[in-house]
């Protein structure tokens, strides 16, 4: 028999007008070049990726260009405001975004603090507010404080991205128990967005409920990034399907798992 | 009755060809060609094709109206594209 006639399909992860089989999202930054950066995404068995708005520079050497190595056909490509303090700058430039990639898709951030790039609480629900107006699908940055998933989520977000831990840090899931709050409340999906530093930071987001994963540096930052690419696709479902299994409940005490009877004597 | 002509004059602002005859790009001063459009801005910053976005004074630009559209002078032009980010 095969696993698909023993464990029901999974439901696909519905978020607006899309629908993805993977859990997994993948950002585009910090590969050391851009071959490298296709292969992982390939790998990773990723369906959508995100990438951010920038300026376009001064004088560019003729090279390697990013879109030439970004399947656009393949994923669904999800816009960000990374690097934006304030509503006005992230709502333009999920404008640009918009008008670039003819996509109503948006990943906000409107993020606080250069040294800790966490989430600023109040500008992130304006800039929502605004931009859910507008018709922006809306997928929001936030911190893992469960009012604030509760109010942006209230607000019209179409998914509310909770950080692990801060961007790029790699320290994991720091704050379990505000992640379970925050699923458990949940009205739309709840997408672990940064903080994340392996496979097993993946599983365990998952293993909580996280209806999905995004994470970037801690594919590109590994020795070998393709092959945790493979790693984290793996945990990713892995933690999945021990979340729809359902664990067990802790005990205090041993149980043991072979009979008590019939043991033989001296 | 001469101090009079002269008092005006003090006041009269001296003019600033940085900000006559030019607008700025991405933040930074660049020469305003008059007639200029975005589409011709775009050919010749090598921005065109796929992954372009244009803001003039904090309104997008829509790439149907690239080409029609002015650029003035003191107007604040963004161009923006696609990057590698997380």
């Amino acid at each position: 028999m095969t696993d698909s006639t023993l464990i029901a399909a999974d439901e696909p992860l519905v978020l607006g007008d899309f629908s993805f089989k993977s859990r997994l999202f993948l950002g585009t930054g910090k590969y050391t070049t851009y071959p490298l950066m296709r292969d992982a995404l390939d790998i990773s068995g990723t369906e959508c990726v995100t990438v951010a708005v920038r300026r376009i520079p001064e004088n560019e050497p003729a090279g390697e260009r990013f879109l030439d190595f970004l399947d656009t056909e393949r994923y669904t490509i999800l816009p960000n405001t990374a690097g934006c303090f304030d509503a006005e700058s992230a709502i333009r430039t999920s404008r640009l975004a918009r008008e670039m990639l003819n996509t109503n898709l948006i990943k906000l951030e409107v993020l606080g603090d250069k040294k800790t790039l966490l989430p600023e609480p109040v500008d992130t629900l304006k800039a929502t507010e605004v931009l859910v107006s507008e018709g922006f699908t809306v997928l929001v940055y936030t911190s893992d404080d469960v009012m604030q998933a509760k109010r942006l989520q209230e607000a019209g977000a179409t998914a509310v991205m909770p950080a692990g831990a801060p961007i790029g840090s790699g320290q994991g899931i720091l704050n379990p128990l505000n992640l379970r709050l925050i699923i458990e409340q949940a009205t739309v999906p709840i997408i672990v967005d940064a903080g994340v530093g392996q496979s097993s930071d993946v599983a365990i987001a998952m293993e909580l409920g996280s209806h999905g994963v995004l994470m970037n540096t801690a594919v590109a930052a590994a020795d070998d990034p393709i092959r945790m690419a493979r790693a984290v696709k793996n945990a990713c479902s892995a933690g999945r399907d021990s979340f729809l299994a359902g664990r067990m409940d802790k005990r205090m005490y041993a149980s043991a798992s072979s009979p008590q009877s019939n043991l033989i004597t001296s | 009755m001469l101090w009079q002509p002269l008092f005006y004059n003090a006041r009269v602002p001296k003019p600033d060809s940085t900000e006559l005859d030019t607008f700025l790009l991405n933040g930074l001063p660049e020469k305003h060609l008059r007639g200029q459009t975005i589409s011709e801005l775009l050919v010749k910053k090598a921005a065109t094709g796929l992954g372009v976005a244009v803001e003039r004074n904090q309104q997008v630009v829509k790439s149907s109206e690239h080409s029609q559209t002015l650029i003035e002078v003191g107007d604040k032009i963004e161009i923006v594209r696609l990057v590698g980010g997380g």
